[in-house]
């Protein structure tokens, strides 16, 4: 009984000095922050990825809260999108302008059938690594090194390498557009574009700038600079060999005859009709 | 179709099975030694233990963890032979499967497997073993003579445990000690892997000149407990603080040359193994002289575990073209 | 003898150096040559033919572009078919000039005679002169431009000039045989250089495991005042830059600097021999010693004297028979060499190897966990930590990668090949620097 009782005296005494001691601690170290940060801050994602240029979630809330309206227009989080920002935008009591929304997407079709590979790499399996010492799996120098770097990076589980294709997959419902795969592959193959209407949109996957023939030499899929685009759409222009579509062509128009009159497939068009591989 | 990778393109020999090997190989004169010393008993032991730790490495990588069984690394072999050296001879088969399981499945295994565990293994297998079991982990067979059939053991205290015993009861008589000679060739009672100074210098030379280990952790080890003791001998003049007596008997030299050199579970820098083995050699000098127990290398190379996240970060060698800071 | 040393880590590496008895050989003349006009750090070089010219060896054909940059001469005689771009050993297109051979005609400049030229006759700025338009590069890999490293740039001081003969890669012995063969061109070569940059000191380093080249080194130097012989322990990476000026000299290159900033300046044995033939035959550098070897996938290695510009295919046809052996060709030793794609692509300039692989030497063996044994950073000649390094990577702990030095790694290697878990250590090296350099940008 003796012992019980100065037990229970002791162990209670040691805790209300402790917690009569964090309770000054915590009163004299406490740092006084705008409430509106927290407040914002509890409207965000909270994955830290980076994407809108600041260095997380903290730091983009004390951006927006301290910005006026002006700047706040230059704000944007990307993996929240138009959603999360609207409601930012009403705590803080600002307009906020919707803006479209965006994906990324591989611009390389150098699947192991249209491109086979050229050599056996052993060991750290790493893009970047590969790239210092050679070019890609395949014959072509610009294409995908199918190792995937764009994987290991994405935070969101968008990207996976399909096993049969061995490039990198996008799953546009998991992509949030932060870009850290654009940054981090050595090809540069990654595009952030927008969505498009019902998800349609269309772009040239490929990025080889070499002449027609041994483009084609190299991989099937590879555009050859035929300049057929161009005279579909003279928006399109055709550089090193290499078509470019801007985002400035509207996809729902021009899409399924571009895709149709691509000799190689290279343009990609999300809502063609017959059914074709396309990242 | 040619191969690429990136450079070096060649590599050493050595692979971790191969330094695993050398540790075996650096063990088999304890081992054998025990056997000599304690016979049948020793063997079961010994059997039993290594059997057990590959078992349980092999279930929990295949079964629960559905990868493939690093049992081929023989890390579970050095496991099971160094927890059988730091059993008595003649240990229950049940006891010993017990310590298998505590030291492979959750002083290992649970944290991440080879590499990633904080404690020595074995060590905790030990140490968890002494704790639940004092009885059986100290039911000593007394060395036979090297006279191998003799199964009719004899039961008696260790060395250290007859000094510890001078200590709490002062009117003990003297009992007689072993000669320096039986204690450094290993016919005296204890653990079966301890017993035999000579056996174990011999895995320590071998593992030298393998390079498997550098000298630091071992002799900084022995030396700081050396020095403590002697000083503390000279002081008393008792019996029970001889220095030399402490370090043939007992788990000492076992623990600097196989345990505490442990890879996993010792500091990665220079400095930071010296400070490490310091540190074991002043916890062995205090649990033997102030503590209850008669032996302390176990508990003392486990608090040091225990600090060598901190060493690592404490101790950061130089780098080329800079100053220290 | 005092053997001289670096402190920090190395290892002693088994260096496999099969060809070291065997004489420099002539490669001959492949009918086509692929002479890239960058095989330099700094700016590709301007061409200055067209398709159709006729060139003889030595005939200017792509001229420096700025100063961090270099001359490319014709490496043989005969008509350029094309110049495009082609593909590279790694794969990568580089601008070629192909030259189809067509005799063996010199450019009458060149001094072709065998008597070796004692006498320097030309003054400092003259002997930088000729180096820049003989187009010399830092024949040991690094490709740096040698006239820069002729020159003392403005507030520096240098007393020690160190021609680096120690040849620690594995395998290599194309230095090795230059020291055997020239020894007194590369002492002469060593006293130009001393002469452009206006000391009087030159230290000879050579490895201990070259007792043929330290003999006769040593008994040339001799009759030449204020040049002197080194031997150094046989250890990795004794040769490389830093390590070899701190065995020497004792001094060490504080992190982030030049040997310069230690008054010190290293030079190949293969670039001082280049200059000598320079400066005092008048001929630019369109050859070089290039050892070809390997264990099993080579029956019959070679040293060769081969023109820049040839195949590598070439060469590696004269060493073995079984082609379809070779699982992996590496430009340059085991240790650095740099893996190849494309056995049809030219020896440059810094191509002091080419080393076969069989299949089964080729195939890295599997990353297993690693068991904290420390040799990476026991054996680290920088004092770096790579185990640590590797964690960082793989937790993408940034705040951990700049505290750990990785700018200094000299990437020799010694970490991955060390290391009994087979962790690819020096990849998560180089994959830590390109985190580190973007994040300065």
């Amino acid at each position: 009984m003796d012992i019980i009782t100065s037990s229970i005296i002791m162990l209670g005494g040691i805790a209300l000095a402790s917690g009569v001691v964090l309770y000054f601690v915590s009163k004299k170290f406490y740092v006084k922050e705008d409430a509106k940060i927290s407040e914002v801050e509890k409207l965000l994602p909270g994955v830290n990825c980076g994407a809108c240029g600041k260095a997380g979630c903290h730091d983009f809330a004390k951006a927006c809260s301290k910005a006026n309206a002006e700047g706040f227009k230059q704000l944007y989080c990307t993996v929240g999108g138009n959603k999360v920002m609207q409601k930012v935008a009403e705590a803080l009591g600002y307009r906020q302008e919707e803006k479209e929304e965006t994906v990324a997407v591989l611009r390389c079709q150098g699947t192991c059938q249209n491109a086979p590979s050229k050599f056996e790499y052993t060991g750290l399996k790493s893009c970047r690594l590969v790239a210092q010492i050679s070019t890609s799996q395949s014959e072509c120098p610009y294409g995908c090194v199918r190792l995937g770097d764009c994987v290991s990076v994405c935070k969101f589980g968008a990207l996976k390498i399909d096993k049969e294709l061995g490039i990198p997959v996008v799953d546009e419902n998991k992509c949030v557009s932060c870009g850290a795969c654009v940054e981090i592959c050595p090809k540069k193959l990654f595009e952030i574009r927008p969505k498009g209407k019902d998800g349609k949109r269309v772009y040239v996957a490929c990025r080889n700038q070499q002449k027609g023939a041994i483009a084609r030499k190299n991989c099937s899929a590879a555009c050859i600079g035929c300049m057929k685009c161009t005279k579909i759409n003279p928006e399109i222009k055709v550089e090193n060999n290499l078509s470019y579509i801007p985002t400035s062509v509207d996809a729902e128009t021009y899409g399924q005859e571009l895709a149709d009159n691509c000799p190689t497939g290279a343009i990609v068009y999300t809502g063609r009709k017959e059914k074709k591989h396309g990242a | 179709m040619l191969k690429l990778s990136t450079a070096p393109h060649l590599n050493t020999p050595t692979t971790t099975r191969g330094i695993m090997l050398d540790v075996i190989i650096a063990l088999m004169p304890a081992l054998i030694v025990g056997l000599l010393v304690f016979g049948m008993g020793a063997l079961q032991v010994v059997i039993t233990s290594v059997a057990g730790c590959v078992l349980f490495e092999y279930i929990i990588c295949r079964y629960f963890l559905k990868s493939n069984p690093t049992t081929g690394d023989l890390s579970a072999i050095v496991t099971g032979l160094l927890l059988a050296f730091n059993l008595p001879s003649g240990f229950p088969i049940s006891l010993t499967l017990i310590g298998c399981f505590v030291a492979i499945v959750i002083a290992k295994m649970a944290f991440g497997g080879i590499g990633k565990n904080i404690f020595n293994p074995a060590l905790v297998g030990r140490v968890f073993l002494f704790i639940s079991f004092p009885v059986q982990m100290t039911t000593w067979p007394k060395p036979q003579a090297f006279n191998f059939m003799n199964t009719d053991m004899e039961t008696g205290a260790t060395t250290l445990g007859i000094l510890k015993h001078l200590k709490t009861d002062e009117t003990a008589q003297m009992p007689e000690l072993p000669s320096y000679l039986n204690m450094f060739i290993g016919n005296i009672g204890g653990c079966i892997g301890e017993v035999s100074a000579l056996a174990i210098l011999l895995g320590f030379v071998y593992m030298l000149y393998r390079r498997i280990i550098s000298w630091h952790i071992p002799v900084y080890y022995v030396a700081t407990f050396m020095l403590l003791s002697s000083i503390h001998w000279l002081l008393t003049g008792e019996i029970r603080h001889e220095p030399l007596i402490h370090l043939l008997s007992g788990g000492l030299m076992l623990g600097a040359v196989f345990m505490a050199t442990d890879y996993t579970t010792s500091p990665m820098s220079k400095n930071g193994r010296i400070a490490y083995a310091i540190g074991c050699g002043i916890l062995t000098y205090v649990i033997r002289f102030y503590g209850i127990y008669p032996e302390g290398v176990s508990f003392a190379i486990l608090i040091m575990n225990a600090f060598v996240p901190l060493i690592d970060s404490t101790f950061i060698p130089r780098v080329f073209g800079t100053r220290r800071k | 003898m005092e053997l001289k040393t670096f402190p920090m880590g190395g290892i002693h590496l088994d260096k496999h150096k099969i060809t070291s008895d065997k004489p420099i050989k002539e490669a001959g003349l492949p009918e086509i040559v692929y002479i890239p006009i960058k095989q330099h750090i700094g700016a590709p070089s301007k061409i200055k033919v067209q398709k159709g010219d006729k060139v003889k060896v030595g005939t200017l054909l792509a001229d420096a572009d700025g100063i961090v940059s270099a001359d490319v001469h014709s490496s043989v005689s005969g008509e350029v078919i094309k110049i495009e771009d082609i593909v590279d050993a790694d794969a990568y297109l580089s601008t070629m000039v192909v030259i189809k051979v067509e005799g063996d005609v010199f450019e009458p400049t060149i001094d072709q005679g065998p008597e070796i030229k004692k006498e320097i006759t030309l003054s400092a700025e003259e002997i930088v002169k000729k180096i820049r338009e003989s187009g010399i590069v830092g024949m040991g890999g690094a490709g740096y431009p040698t006239p820069i490293k002729a020159t003392i740039p403005e507030g520096k001081r240098v007393n020690t000039l160190i021609v680096n003969g120690i040849e620690c890669e594995a395998f290599l012995t194309a230095d090795d045989r230059l020291m055997v063969e020239r020894a007194e061109e590369i002492v002469i070569g060593a006293k130009i250089l001393n002469k452009a940059l206006g000391i009087q000191n030159a230290i000879i380093a050579i490895d201990e495991n070259k007792p043929r080249a330290i003999e006769i080194m040593k008994k040339i130097t001799r009759k030449y005042v204020g040049v002197n012989v080194r031997v150094c322990e046989s250890k990795y990476p004794q040769g490389a830059e830093k390590q070899l000026i701190k065995a020497i000299t004792g001094r060490e290159v504080p992190s982030g600097k030049l040997p310069i900033d230690v008054h010190c300046i290293v030079q190949n044995v293969g670039t001082v021999h280049a200059i000598y033939e320079a400066v005092q035959k008048n001929k630019p550098l369109f050859e070089r010693i290039i050892t070809v070897t390997g264990d099993n996938a080579a029956e019959n290695p070679q040293n060769f004297r081969a023109r820049i510009g040839t195949p590598a295919s070439f060469l590696i046809k004269q060493v073995t028979t079984h082609p379809e052996n070779i699982g992996k060709v590496i430009f340059g030793g085991g240790m650095m060499g740099v893996s190849a794609v494309n056995m049809d692509a030219p020896v440059t300039k810094l191509t002091s190897g080419i080393l076969l692989l069989n299949d089964e030497d080729a195939t890295k063996p599997p990353e297993t966990a690693c068991i904290r044994c420390a040799r990476c950073a026991d054996s680290c000649p920088m004092g770096l930590r790579p185990f640590a390094i590797a964690t960082a990577i793989r937790n993408h702990d940034n705040k951990e990668l700049k505290q750990l030095h990785i700018m200094d790694c000299i990437e020799c290697g010694t970490c991955s090949f060390i290391c009994p878990a087979r962790i690819p250590l020096l990849d998560y090296c180089k994959l830590g620097k390109m985190e580190i350099r973007k994040q300065k940008k």
